[in-house]
């Protein structure tokens, strides 16, 4: 077991796991931050996606003893920015969910999207979003969503 | 009287001889120096297509070209296959956002769940592509000459690409290549990396010859 700091939203937390524990049970069953899903395990699905220092991560795959000091996004605080809040929005106008259980990740991978690209072509949403896996198949709904957030952010 | 004479006449022709004698001495010796030269060049240019093929060996290894693809996604596994996920190579070489190479690989590999990792981890840029769109190795003498570009790969001369093959983080990484999922360990290269980096050096010092034809 090893101690440690985290910064998830913001905020400095403190755990105490053996290193090699994904960073999803972490947020999971140490800080009781049950937004972030598990899927597949082996990050093949994008239903755990958080941000890490901004890049859309693979909270699954990823130990806890690799995060360093890099901060720590997830779905409970991506409100806390203006294209997070956006895609949320848009998410609910477009009403996107069906059973919602890859939706948090969805919109992780989204708004790291369009972070970087705040004008998507359908191929780029293609390519951002293709690891990103909906048993619902909303997906023709997360690409309206995605454009709507993106004429938003105008 | 007819002493003096033959000694005049036998003076010129014994002359004429060592003259001879040396020219032909002169003519055999330059012969032989230059069989020698011709034979060390000779030895040294198959030393080197020997290294060569050694480095081409390892380049050529799973841990290697599954990044130095020629497709639009990295491969995985020693048969060689797509990379899972939808992974696509993206303008950099280093995915697209939301689904970039570092959204999985970390700086180590993390063994406690079998994804590989190291710095800064990226595909080789298009042009160090070892394969051709079928995913089939390029020949020993098309990599060769790829590697050898100093348009393609990045402006490295011999000592830059002995450094590169002694140093660079992606390049040891071919040695530690940590465990699959499954919890078995990845397959490494047919060198050791101080025998890889021998014979690069065997290779350069030999004036980087490539393999004739295709």
């Amino acid at each position: 077991m090893a101690t440690y700091e985290l910064n998830v939203n913001g905020q400095r937390k403190q755990v105490n796991v053996d290193p090699s524990t994904p960073l999803l049970w972490v947020l999971r069953e140490d800080l009781k931050m049950t937004g972030t899903k598990y899927g597949c395990g082996i990050s093949a699905c994008g239903a755990c996606t958080v941000h890490v220092a901004g890049i859309a991560t693979r909270s699954c795959v990823v130990p806890v003893s690799l995060i360093g000091d890099r901060p720590i996004v997830t779905i409970e605080g991506i409100a806390q920015d203006r294209v997070g809040r956006a895609v949320q929005d848009a998410w609910v106008e477009k009403d996107v969910v069906q059973c919602g259980y890859c939706q948090s990740g969805q919109i992780m991978s989204a708004v790291a999207l369009l972070q970087a690209t705040p004008k998507p072509t359908e191929a780029n949403i293609e390519e951002s979003m293709g690891g990103n896996l909906c048993r619902c198949a909303t997906y023709v709904r997360i690409r309206e969503a995605i454009k709507s957030a993106s004429q938003q952010l105008k | 009287m007819l002493a003096n004479q033959r000694l005049s006449l036998r003076l010129p022709i014994f002359m004429l001889v060592v003259f001879a004698i040396w020219i032909v001495l002169s003519t055999l010796g330059a012969a032989e120096t230059g069989e020698g030269k011709t034979t060390t060049t000779d030895a040294r240019l198959a030393d080197g297509l020997s290294a060569w093929e050694q480095v081409y060996s390892v380049l050529t290894h799973p841990r290697c070209i599954n990044c130095h693809t020629a497709t639009n996604y990295p491969q995985q596994g020693d048969d060689r296959h797509r990379h899972f996920a939808n992974v696509i190579r993206g303008p950099a070489g280093k995915g697209v956002p939301g689904l970039n190479c570092v959204s999985c690989h970390q700086e180590t590999n993390a063994d406690s769940t079998g994804v590989p990792g190291g710095p800064n981890w990226h595909l080789a840029p298009f042009s160090m592509r070892w394969q051709d769109m079928n995913d089939r190795p390029f020949s020993s003498a098309d990599v060769c000459r790829a590697v050898t570009d100093r348009s393609k790969n990045e402006d490295l001369d011999g000592p830059a690409l002995i450094k590169h093959h002694e140093e660079a983080a992606l390049v040891l990484w071919a040695w530690n290549p940590g465990r699959r999922p499954d919890g078995t360990m990845r397959t490494l290269p047919p060198l050791t990396h101080s025998e890889f980096v021998a014979a690069t050096r065997r290779w350069v010092e030999a004036g980087t010859p490539c393999p004739s034809g295709r």
